[in-house]
């Protein structure tokens, strides 16, 4: 074990409702750096996330999370917040009665309100902070009170599904610029944050630079590479064909 | 006088034999909702006049702090006037003085000695016949107010009524008529509440509501009963053109009956309704309340929000029902229940009517069901340990607007919300 990692998954198997998701994924991410995660749709991308912080209907069922040296596999959802891991769901709950910037000062940790209200400005979502979290929010909305929530917390390993899913190219930029402030910046306890995020197209990389890219195929790592290489192969030859994977996909 | 346009015939005695009448044959006529009653069980306080009181902060300390659990300020800041009752009798009346002119507040009895015309609103938006609750108004009332806000006047801090029951197992009666007059407008807070030492007992309240043309009136009724209590308000409103009626319910204390259905007519054009509610069951409370809206007047609009959280082994029912006879009526209901106990029970049963008005806009959306825990895990993923991610969604469920409330009293309310949300673990 190395503890200079911020996250080690050592063999993590991951089953949903009782059926199998993850299978044997193995991971590494060093301080301050972006890996991004690719794979199919329902190839267990936001599993793993989800996972890593901790949601009960995820399970791991072997192998071990490690979150800078430490076994966080079994540990409370909150207490991985407090240790430095932070979560941008793609879909997030909306939750009637609470306002957006009560939240965020929450995610901020006793950093602040005048900083909550600095990041809504730079996100432009200011309009946000009084409304109840996620209720009637558009699909940028969301991910921009999902991101000042999570700037707010400033974690040392940020979890991100999908920033650039169902959001106009306006706000991919602010998203994305966003995202490369976040793992830029370095936290309070001066460790170079990171990030692991999952995306699709790939607009995101416009903003910021991915060291390492991972593909994720029926719930297995099969493939890892530059990040923006990667992506290259897998839009010119798909997942099936991609030859960073190809090697580690079954033949169907 | 105040313009009529209720119908009333024949001479005053008359009417009074005949609402006897059939409050007598009302007598033993149950409810349709809620557990019926042995009204036989409840006795008489030791004395039937309380003593009467030159100020409310006079009042014993457990007496005021009982009164403003239920939102009644015995200091009386920044309220427009005061009635006070214990038991049967009413123990103060006061109007400060800028709003002398502007509202008559006293007991309905003086009231109905004052004025013959007040006769003609009597049993009006209530039926006295409705039940064995109506019926026993009529037959054996033990006090009531009458508040009267003149046309055009706009009270701007609201007017507060207590009805405080300090003896143990007695049935308080009363019978109130609130009447709001062309272009006016009040809130009023009616405060129901009981002394420490009262575990047991009933309160029925006949409360008659009336606004003219124009008029507006924000109630807010906040409940403070005991365990061995049961509760039977008899509520009717009757809406004139352009009036808006406004109610607040809180109901965040253990009781062992409430049973309450208001019904609410929008006659006039344009008339609107309001009804903001939330609701806490604890313990073994058995909760049966609605809202009922007619809505006849053109453009007449109804809405209906509740919030209910049931605990331990609380049994709660949430009705609502609202009848289009117009059009051009719309109304609406969203009754959302938490359940927080595996011993709790809640049945949400909302009603749509669309009465000979094909084109009446009518609509519900209820949800009963347990706190989302993909909300709490929300919660915690921002740092928030379990139980405080609970208290929180707890307390933010039951977060509504409650319009016409003044400040005082919303922080009130907000106190004890967040208290009700941190017991719910």
């Amino acid at each position: 074990m190395d503890t200079s990692d911020i996250l080690q998954l050592e063999e993590v198997s991951v089953e949903v409702g009782g059926r199998p998701i993850l299978h044997d994924v193995s991971l590494r991410i060093r301080p301050g750096e972006t890996h991004v995660l690719f794979g199919p749709n329902g190839s267990g991308k936001s599993s793993l996330l989800m996972a890593i912080m901790g949601l009960s209907r995820y399970r791991v069922t072997k192998g071990r999370i490690l979150f800078q040296g430490q076994d966080i596999t079994h540990l409370a959802v909150d207490e991985r917040a407090h240790l430095g891991i932070g979560l941008m769901q793609q879909r997030p709950p909306s939750v009637r009665g609470i306002p957006l910037g009560q939240l965020a000062e929450v995610s901020a940790q006793g950093r602040g309100s005048t900083r909550v209200t600095e990041l809504a400005d730079q996100l432009g979502c200011t309009g946000l902070l009084t409304r109840d979290v996620n209720v009637g929010f558009s699909g940028g909305e969301i991910k921009k009170a999902e991101l000042l929530q999570l700037m707010a917390q400033q974690p040392a390993l940020a979890l991100v599904d999908e920033p650039d899913a169902g959001v106009d190219l306006d706000s991919i930029a602010v998203v994305g610029q966003a995202l490369a402030c976040l793992v830029k910046h370095p936290t309070a306890e001066a460790v170079a944050p990171a990030a692991l995020i999952i995306m699709h197209t790939g607009h995101i990389l416009n903003y910021l630079r991915a060291d390492v890219g991972h593909v994720l195929y029926g719930g297995t790592l099969v493939g890892e590479g530059e990040g923006l290489q990667l992506l290259e192969e897998i839009r010119k030859h798909g997942y099936g064909k991609c030859p960073i994977c190809r090697s580690h996909i079954p033949v169907q | 006088m105040s313009d009529l346009s209720l119908t009333h015939s024949g001479p005053v005695a008359t009417r009074e034999e005949s609402l006897r009448a059939r409050a007598i044959q009302a007598q033993a006529r149950p409810s349709p909702y809620g557990p019926d009653l042995d009204l036989t069980t409840f006795s008489q306080p030791v004395e039937q006049q309380r003593q009467r009181v030159e100020a409310l902060r006079s009042l014993e300390q457990q007496m005021r702090e009982a009164a403003l659990l239920a939102g009644i300020d015995s200091e009386e800041t920044g309220r427009a006037a005061s009635y006070f009752q214990v038991d049967y009798s009413a123990i103060y009346e006061r109007i400060q003085r800028r709003y002398q002119g502007q509202i008559e507040l006293m007991t309905v009895t003086e009231a109905l000695k004052s004025y013959d015309w007040l006769r003609n609103y009597w049993w009006q938006a209530v039926e006295v016949d409705q039940d064995k609750y109506t019926a026993a108004v009529e037959l054996a009332q033990t006090g009531g107010f009458f508040l009267r806000v003149f046309a055009g006047q706009r009270v701007t801090e609201p007017i507060q009524a207590c009805l405080l029951v300090q003896e143990n197992n007695i049935s308080q009666n009363v019978h109130n008529v609130i009447l709001i007059e062309e272009g006016a407008a009040a809130q009023l807070i009616t405060g129901c509440t009981l002394h420490p030492r009262v575990e047991t007992g009933l309160h029925i309240g006949a409360n008659e509501v009336f606004l003219k043309k124009g008029a507006t009136l924000a109630e807010t009724m906040i409940h403070n009963w005991a365990e061995g209590f049961h509760v039977r308000p008899r509520t009717g409103v009757i809406v004139e053109e352009g009036a808006t009626f406004v109610s607040n319910y809180i109901l965040l204390r253990p009781v062992r009956s409430v049973q309450d259905y208001p019904r609410v007519f929008l006659r006039g054009a344009g008339a609107r309704a309001q009804f903001n509610s939330i609701i806490v069951g604890l313990k073994e409370s058995l909760i049966d309340m609605g809202t009922y809206a007619e809505l006849t007047g053109q453009g007449t609009r109804a809405d209906a929000i509740s919030r209910a959280v049931a605990r331990d082994q609380s049994t709660m029912y949430l009705r609502g029902e609202l009848v289009g006879q117009h059009n051009e009526s719309r109304g609406h209901l969203d009754c959302r229940g938490m359940l927080l106990s595996d011993q709790a029970r809640m049945h949400a049963i909302p009603e749509l009517l669309a009465d000979s008005a094909p084109r009446s806009q009518l609509s519900h959306e209820a949800a009963v069901g347990p706190i989302a825990e993909e909300a709490v895990e929300y919660l915690m993923t921002r740092g928030l340990p379990r139980d405080v991610a609970i208290s929180t969604l707890v307390r933010g469920f039951m977060q509504i607007g409650l319009p016409g409330l003044p400040d005082i009293l919303t922080k009130h309310i907000q106190r004890v919300l967040a208290a009700t949300a941190e017991h719910s673990l």
